[in-house]
């Protein structure tokens, strides 16, 4: 996109963060574990909506929210109020949710924070209009599409778990730096370890868009952060050839449609939902006085943002490489662990944010789902310094770590991967090289190309195995006296 | 002869300490009570005489065997039917809730299991505690002892009758704009609404949350007072609970009150309060007078507005409190499946909700939704404060106000019920308490032409000791202490 | 109280009652919606009284009891055997709670 066209594109985003690391619901004691757990078994009379249960807030959830909002330099309130958002549906318990307000005098938990987003050394900071605490709704299940679906079924494990609410100002230019952004929050939230992002449905996120100063458009439905791009990138297109037909975009919410990739308009009872706030008699406000908030700053973990200066400073690593390790935690974590087991920061950096970035994303996995270990790529790194093996042998040998978690030796013997040093093996070889390609030998004697092919031949012959620099050596000593012999 | 049924809790309890009565006696004779008068009261809706029985049994077996019992033991108690008893249908009155089982008991329910007192049963109330004459029920009204062509009071109607008429000893109501102290005051007995905040509403089924409160119901002050020990204090499950440590309301009852000054509420007293309920109350001040400090009257000018402001505010939570009554998760569910979720849900409430409950929840969803929010349930909040400011001012000169509880005597049935805002209407002299959150008692002041008539004493916040020891002066002094109605 | 057929304003029409109700999700009969919105007209203008008295900078009271902060450790507590989570359901597929459709 033009610099102008940037310019006319305004996104921002309302995230819903799950606080993955508490151990009970937001208002009630249910483990929050509720993944793969038989349906309506993580649930108590309160998050059922019993009639004649009351709320409980859960504190370290309002701890954690200060953190978060903390960590992005937002305005914490003094006093903030929990309120009824009133709705029908049948993922709701009580048909109000428990959540909180920034109109008719509420003031949420946070307001008016900054996070910044790095796109090829350029750095955009986007306001963060506020930050508010609410329950999960609970999680519908459909016979088929949602629309001819006969009927629903409700488990209400997940219903109450407890959600930080993040909006941002339309201060998003991209849909790309949208798709660094929720990377950006993601690795911020697993710093502060209040949430683990890579949870199935850990992250949620609404966008709003618009255009050229039209009206706004909402996009709801979005599964993951590569859709929000996907998502974006559609509308945008689909508003401007509206744009180019003369015809004007109406503001609406719109569903994205993953499998057909495609955004559509939702049947809009828009002037329907009156969500009727009220703040929540069942719960007393909060009061958040400096020094919670000091002593909460005081044992906030590393952020992302400082972790990235502390790489650039302690390991040496170029600040590009720096912000890819620290743009996901679990990078990071490993790269670190790594650097106690093996002193070369540097080449440990190239290989974590190279071939083993290109791997995992290959295999569309987070190197948390993969099976490779600090230990593992450290012990190759050795491989590689002993001459063991060559660099080219130590992709290969990567890319079976991160699928299978076998130790580098292992691998390398499994697959006869070792480095072939061995001057016996490597004569009878160049040997055969020689026969196979005698035009080759004699031009050797004067063309330096035609020892590179027969060094090449060599080394296809090893399937790379052959050290090399050996190879050369080996290879030009026989040519040598071959000119001997023929003289 | 007196039966055990018409004795009074504290008398019962001395009986079975001293082992003239057993708990069984005490159970049976409530029961046959039951079955003489229940037909003609109906302030049931479940009775559970079998498990009554088996609890006074293993009460008088830990008796025999020389081992502690609860303050409660042999004594029968009525629950209001909008409190959760585990394992026992909890209706609100309500076709909504016709067959709903709770799976947990309320709070002050397993307090009062835990003293060993005897949950015989649910009474009778108006649909969803709406209303002021337990005429609202889906399961038929329940009649006043007194008179049984009139009406009991409500929303309590069924706990009070009860306890009335022996049906019980000790009963369990909810008071949001008067449902406590009015049926207290129609069937002449003894009803408080604790200050907002002492007992626990977990498993009371919500109305209005901000006002509610859940109160005993006895034949006299003493025995409002022992079922108040037991049921107040803090509750981790309800946030909204005060922490102020265990009380024994009973021990300082008898401490005199001459010292006490009492204020007399001059809008209590207002336009359209009927003359008798006027003459027996002046009355009971009378004898205040000369009991207390003296007697003085205040004008509280706020009071005026707080029947509407205590209407908006109790629909408008009313609204979102009964909004999860879907026929999803429990209650009834219309049965035509062909329909989407909305048009289901919009048939359940219609067919599951009386006419009251339907007219308050529309018109609260009204009063808070967008463009009518600050007009009403806003203002109605300021009103609020302006209430609670005024009382805040009339206990810096006096230490009890006092008024009565009812514009009117007991009416007959069916006489109101056609005109909701007549009915609104009665309630004038309690909402006010509710908005404010104060203490206040019922206690019975006189009869006129035969209707019972209830003084109201009021007291400030967490002063029900003081309004106990008012009222039980008051019962000694004008000796209506256990009068009973004249019920065969 | 004004009578029925003073001429007063009217505080609420019938296409707000018939609003309120769909926020309600309250079906009405063509044939109560007449008499309900009566009925409940007449009961907002009787709460228009409100309206007489002084309220500028009176702030309103959403708690009668002055606490804050109350909170709950964040330590699990006993959750509810599905069998008796769904016992009150009159629809159940499974161990699912069974909704209608949603289109």
């Amino acid at each position: 996109m033009s610099t102008m066209e940037k310019a006319q594109v305004k996104i921002g985003l309302e995230v819903h963060c799950q606080l993955t690391n508490l151990k009970t619901k937001l208002f009630c004691g249910c483990p929050s574990d509720y993944r793969g757990k038989e349906p309506n078994t993580t649930v108590c009379p309160i998050c059922l909506g019993i009639p004649g249960t009351l709320p409980r807030p859960n504190q370290k959830a309002v701890e954690d929210a200060i953190m978060v909002a903390e960590a992005l330099s937002s305005q914490i309130s003094e006093e903030t109020v929990f309120y009824r958002k009133n709705y029908y549906y049948p993922d709701m318990s009580k048909n109000f949710q428990i959540s909180q307000y920034d109109g008719g005098g509420g003031v949420p938990i946070a307001a008016s924070g900054t996070i910044s987003v790095e796109e090829n050394g350029t750095k955009i900071t986007v306001r963060i209009r506020r930050l508010q605490l609410e329950e999960d709704p609970a999680r519908l299940v459909h016979l088929g599409a949602i629309d001819t679906s006969p009927y629903t079924l409700v488990d209400y494990n997940r219903a109450g778990i407890a959600l930080l609410e993040i909006v941002t100002e339309p201060d998003l230019t991209s849909p790309k730096e949208a798709r660094l952004l929720l990377q950006k929050l993601r690795s911020i939230l697993e710093h502060l370890g209040v949430s683990d992002g890579s949870l199935e449905g850990a992250m949620r996120c609404d966008a709003n868009i618009s255009l050229a100063g039209g009206a706004r458009t909402e996009i709801k439905n979005i599964s993951s952060f590569k859709e929000v791009e996907r998502a974006l990138n559609f509308e945008i297109m689909r508003q401007r050839s509206l744009l180019a037909r003369g015809l004007k975009t109406g503001q609406e919410t719109r569903h994205w449609d993953e499998t057909r990739r495609t955004t559509i308009t939702l049947r809009t009872k828009e002037e329907e939902q009156d969500y009727r706030y009220f703040p929540e008699p069942d719960l007393t406000p909060i009061r958040i006085p400096a020094e919670t908030i000091e002593s909460i700053r005081r044992r906030m973990p590393e952020l992302p943002d400082a972790r990235k200066d502390r790489f650039v400073k302690q390991y040496g690593l170029p600040p590009s490489s720096a912000s890819v390790l620290t743009s996901e935690k679990a990078l990071a974590d490993f790269f670190e662990k790594c650097t106690h087991l093996y002193s070369n920061a540097r080449q440990i950096c190239n290989w974590v944010t190279t071939d083993l970035l290109r791997c995992l994303h290959g295999q569309s996995i987070e190197i948390g789902e993969s099976k490779i270990t600090p230990a593992n790529l450290v012990e190759m790194l050795k491989m590689i310094d002993e001459g063991v093996i060559s660099g080219k042998i130590g992709k290969k040998i990567l890319h079976e770590m991160v699928k299978t978690g076998s130790s580098p030796r292992d691998i390398a013997r499994r697959h006869g991967l070792v480095r072939i040093s061995e001057h016996e093996v490597l004569d009878k070889l160049i040997e055969s090289v020689f026969r196979e390609f005698p035009n080759a030998v004699r031009d050797a004697q004067t063309d330096e190309k035609a020892v590179h092919y027969l060094v090449g031949q060599l080394m296809k012959k090893t399937e790379g195995r052959a050290d090399p620099q050996l190879a050369n050596k080996l290879i030009r000593e026989r040519l040598r006296s071959h000119a001997q012999q023929v003289d | 002869m007196t039966e055990l049924y018409e004795l009074t809790a504290s008398e019962i309890a001395r009986l079975i300490a001293s082992g003239k009565a057993t708990a069984e006696e005490c159970v049976d004779s409530v029961i046959e009570r039951i079955h003489a008068v229940e037909r003609k009261v109906h302030a049931y809706i479940t009775l559970d005489e079998e498990g009554a029985r088996q609890k006074a049994r293993q009460i008088d077996q830990r008796i025999k065997e020389k081992k502690p019992v609860g303050r409660l033991a042999g004594i029968v108690v009525a629950i209001k039917d909008n409190m959760c008893v585990q394992g026992t249908r909890t209706t609100c009155s309500s076709h909504m809730l016709e067959n709903f089982i709770p799976p947990y008991d309320a709070t002050v329910v397993e307090r009062i299991k835990r003293a060993d007192g005897i949950v015989i049963g649910k009474t009778n109330m108006d649909e969803f505690a709406m209303g002021t004459s337990t005429e609202n029920s889906h399961f038929g009204p329940t009649y006043n002892p007194w008179d049984l062509t009139r009406v009991p009071g409500g929303s309590s109607g069924g706990s009070a009758a009860a306890v009335a008429c022996g049906e019980a000893i000790l009963a369990l109501g909810s008071d949001t704009g008067g449902s406590v102290r009015c049926p207290a005051s129609f069937c002449s007995i003894v009803g408080l609404k604790p200050t907002y905040g002492l007992v626990s509403r977990y498993g009371l089924i919500a109305y209005a949350n901000s006002l509610e409160q859940i109160g005993p119901l006895a034949k006299t002050v003493e025995d409002c007072a022992t079922l108040l020990t037991v049921i107040a204090g803090h509750d981790e499950r309800d946030c909204t609970t005060a922490n102020l440590g265990v009380k024994d309301y009973k021990s300082h009852l008898k401490k005199p009150i001459l010292k006490v000054r009492v204020g007399v509420v001059k809008e209590l007293f207002g336009e359209g309060t009927h003359e008798g309920v006027t003459k027996t109350v002046m009355r009971g001040v009378d004898t205040l007078e000369d009991i207390t400090y003296g007697c003085e009257e205040i004008s509280l000018p706020s009071l005026e507005y707080s029947l509407p402001a205590y209407y908006l505010i109790a629909m408008s939570e009313a609204s979102s409190n009964l909004a999860r009554y879907d026929g999803l998760r429990y209650g009834y569910r219309a049965p035509d499946e062909s329909l989407e979720w909305d048009d289901t849900y919009s048939k359940t409430r219609k067919r599951g909700f009386g006419a009251e409950v339907r007219r308050r929840v529309i018109l609260g969803s009204f009063a808070l939704s967008a463009g009518y929010y600050d007009r009403y349930y806003v203002k109605a909040l300021q009103v609020r404060t302006l209430v609670r400011r005024d009382f805040e001012r009339a206990f810096s000169r006096f230490d009890v106000l006092v008024g009565p509880t009812m514009p009117l005597p007991p009416f007959k049935v069916g006489e109101k019920i056609k005109d909701p805002l007549e009915l609104y209407m009665c309630d004038v002299d309690t909402v006010p308490v509710n908005l404010a959150g104060l203490p206040a008692i019922s206690t019975p002041c006189g009869f006129f032409e035969g209707l019972p008539i209830g003084m109201q004493i009021i007291g400030r916040p967490f002063a029900e000791e003081l309004i106990l020891r008012v009222a039980n002066a008051f019962e000694k002094s004008s000796r209506l202490e256990a009068t009973s109605p004249p019920l065969r | 109280m004004p009578e029925p057929h003073e001429k007063r304003t009217r505080r609420i029409t019938i296409n707000e009652v018939e609003h309120a109700a769909v926020l309600a999700k309250i079906e009405l009969a063509e044939d109560e919606k007449t008499q309900l919105t009566e009925q409940l007209d007449r009961m907002l203008d009787y709460f228009h009284k409100i309206d007489q008295i002084h309220l500028t900078d009176v702030p309103p009271t959403h708690h009668v009891i002055e606490l804050v902060n109350v909170f709950r450790d964040d330590s699990p507590q006993r959750t509810l055997p599905r069998k008796k989570a769904l016992s009150n359901a009159s629809k159940v597929e499974g161990n699912f709670f069974k909704a209608p459709r949603i289109v």
